[in-house]
């Protein structure tokens, strides 16, 4: 079943039906505690197939708004729709094909993996999962040998894998996952990120991933929107959203006031600036290699060139603003 | 549904703290019974020390079933306890073990996931009160053996006779429960509005104290609210102790047990419904 919003378009006097097949839509989401907004104004528009990164500083509204989005909190404007439903009003509908960790993975620790398995799944299901289904589903996440033990016993890195293995029990088209890799080791991390890319390219599920680790979204987001202060600053693909800082390079060079005054004379070198890691400039990348001779010619020490475009720095960037 | 409720118990038998009330009387009422064996009969005998200058009694009348009511009036005081430690835990405990995380973003009505474990707790309630009830009696004709039963009234004493026994106790325990119940709900509601698991407890023994401090306060400008109060009729498992039975006084506290229970069960749906789960 495929949901989304149609639009049209007419071409040589045929009508054509595009449907964007945005799997979650929020409109005007908002939170007010007492005087202070944690969110407002959220627009999100998740597609299908997006490994979408939710991304802002810590206390940005992140965590506020997927609990709005998965019915923990009443948001005090606006509405959210999952798969054409909209929460409020049809929410058994809407969460059905919906899983999630928020914030951190937490299970009934007085009771074994499988027993966790078996409650979360028959809360979705509305019956016990069969136990093949439940043991296949551990197994992704390396926990089969451990299921019958108590999760008191287990882990931190443990607990985030059982909650990833939770949230895949009932085949869910969407997982929301906030901060997902919050206090695993660096090997944590990897594997995470890896099962993320995993549930995406094999299982086709689109996964809404919340962060405050740039480098964790930008290994593996398609799309992103950026939230700070409980306002949404941007939304879009990660490449497009990044493309506009493309051609913003870091030079590693000396001497660097000869330097800067040898850019300062080419043309195709603008918006120069010197930084602690060397001199920022905008250059057209067909550019650089001649950028580079008239750098040597100028007898400057070149050790590297390298592309400015990080999603750091575009965050940075974006936040500040803000 | 019967899926919720299945795991809700299977959640609350888990936990260590539901077995405290089990222990509690499991101890308890072998030892009060020990008492009894070595005090030979005493309390009964002082009951029944003005009649037994009138009356000739004959037959054993210090028996299981006068063993078991003995037991049913001593323990009322400590069972709403029991039965707190566990309502009391049932939703406050997810809030602070933050597993409403995991239960309330599933595609299930937060009215369902309320009344099954509502339905739980009310479970463990009758449970509890039937584990008293089987070990009271059972342990008391096993030791004490049988015979009439000598209940005190208002009016005097009753005696019941041995073969109807058996009815008067189904029926007591069975109103046992009923208001246990309120008990139940009560730490329930107060479940709903804190985030750790003692004090749901604490508040509803506290307010249990208070109500049960006005029901016994002879002052005459509270004796207008005490036939509303909850606790004037938590006794009423005693009616069923009586020949004939009081009907319309057991139907009067039932139906007010029965208003406490709703209206609990009521509140707690309304602010569960409108929680955010923040924790």
């Amino acid at each position: 079943m495929i949901y989304g919003q149609l639009s049209t378009f007419h071409f040589f006097n045929c009508q054509f039906i595009i449907m964007s097949d945005i799997i979650l839509r929020t409109t005007n989401l908002g939170k007010r505690y007492k005087n202070r907004w944690a969110a407002q104004d959220i627009n999100l528009e998740v597609h299908r197939g997006d490994v979408f990164g939710f991304l802002g500083p810590n206390g940005a509204g992140k965590s506020t708004s997927i609990r709005m989005i998965l019915s923990l909190i009443k948001p005090t404007t606006g509405k959210v729709e999952l798969f054409g439903h909209d929460l409020f009003q049809k929410r058994e509908l809407a969460l059905q094909d919906v899983a999630g960790i928020v914030e951190k993975p937490d299970f009934y620790l007085y009771l074994s993996a499988y027993r966790n398995m078996q409650i979360a799944g028959s809360l979705t299901l509305g019956k016990t999962p069969a136990d093949k289904k439940i043991m296949e589903t551990l197994d992704i996440v390396g926990l089969t040998d451990r299921a019958l033990d108590k999760v008191k016993t287990f882990s931190h890195g443990m607990k985030q894998r059982l909650g990833i293995a939770q949230a895949l029990l009932c085949d869910p088209q969407l997982i929301m996952l906030d901060e997902p890799t919050n206090g695993l080791d660096p090997q944590g991390m990897k594997e995470v990120r890896e099962l993320i890319v995993r549930l995406t390219t094999e299982r086709g599920i689109t996964v809404f991933l919340s962060s405050h680790l740039l480098n964790e979204v930008e290994q593996v987001a398609t799309r992103m929107a950026i939230i700070n202060k409980g306002k949404m600053l941007v939304q879009g693909s990660v490449e497009e959203l990044l493309k506009a800082n493309a051609d913003k390079v870091l030079f590693n060079v000396e001497p660097i006031k000869k330097t800067l005054v040898v850019l300062r004379a080419i043309k195709s070198v603008s918006e120069i600036s010197q930084t602690e890691e060397g001199i920022v400039a905008k250059v057209n990348p067909k550019n650089i290699p001649s950028v580079i001779n008239e750098l040597v010619k100028a007898k400057c020490k070149v050790f590297s060139v390298q592309p400015k475009h990080s999603l750091e720095e575009y965050f940075l960037e974006v936040t500040n603003e803000s | 549904m019967l899926n919720l409720i299945y795991w809700e118990l299977f959640k609350t038998y888990s936990k260590w703290r539901t077995y405290i009330g089990f222990i509690a009387v499991g101890v308890l009422i072998p030892v009060i019974m020990w008492i009894m064996w070595i005090e030979g009969g005493k309390f009964i005998q002082y009951q029944l020390r003005t009649m037994q200058t009138e009356f000739l009694i004959t037959g054993n009348l210090f028996n299981g079933w006068a063993v078991s009511q003995i037991i049913m009036n001593g323990l009322w005081v400590h069972v709403p306890s029991l039965i707190a430690l566990v309502a009391g835990d049932q939703l406050s405990g997810e809030a602070t073990a933050g597993t409403f995380r995991l239960t309330l973003i599933r595609p299930v009505s937060r009215t369902k996931i309320l009344n099954a474990k509502y339905i739980a707790t009310l479970m463990y309630t009758a449970s509890l009160v039937v584990g008293i009830a089987i070990l009271s009696i059972g342990l008391g004709i096993w030791i004490f053996g049988t015979g009439d039963l000598i209940a005190l009234d208002k009016e005097g004493i009753v005696i019941l006779p041995e073969a109807n026994l058996i009815y008067h106790f189904l029926f007591a325990y069975t109103l046992a429960i009923w208001s246990m119940f309120v008990v139940a709900s009560l730490a329930f509601f107060i479940s709903s509005l804190v985030e750790n698991a003692i004090g749901p407890i604490i508040i509803t023994m506290v307010i249990i104290a208070i109500f049960y401090i006005i029901t016994f306060l002879p002052v005459e400008s509270v004796e207008n609210i005490k036939p509303w109060l909850f606790t004037t009729h938590m006794n009423v498992w005693q009616q069923a102790l009586r020949d004939p039975f009081d009907w319309e006084s057991i139907r009067n506290s039932v139906l007010i047990l029965g208003a406490y229970n709703t209206a609990f069960w009521g509140a707690t749906l309304m602010i569960f419904k409108r929680k955010d789960i923040l924790s």
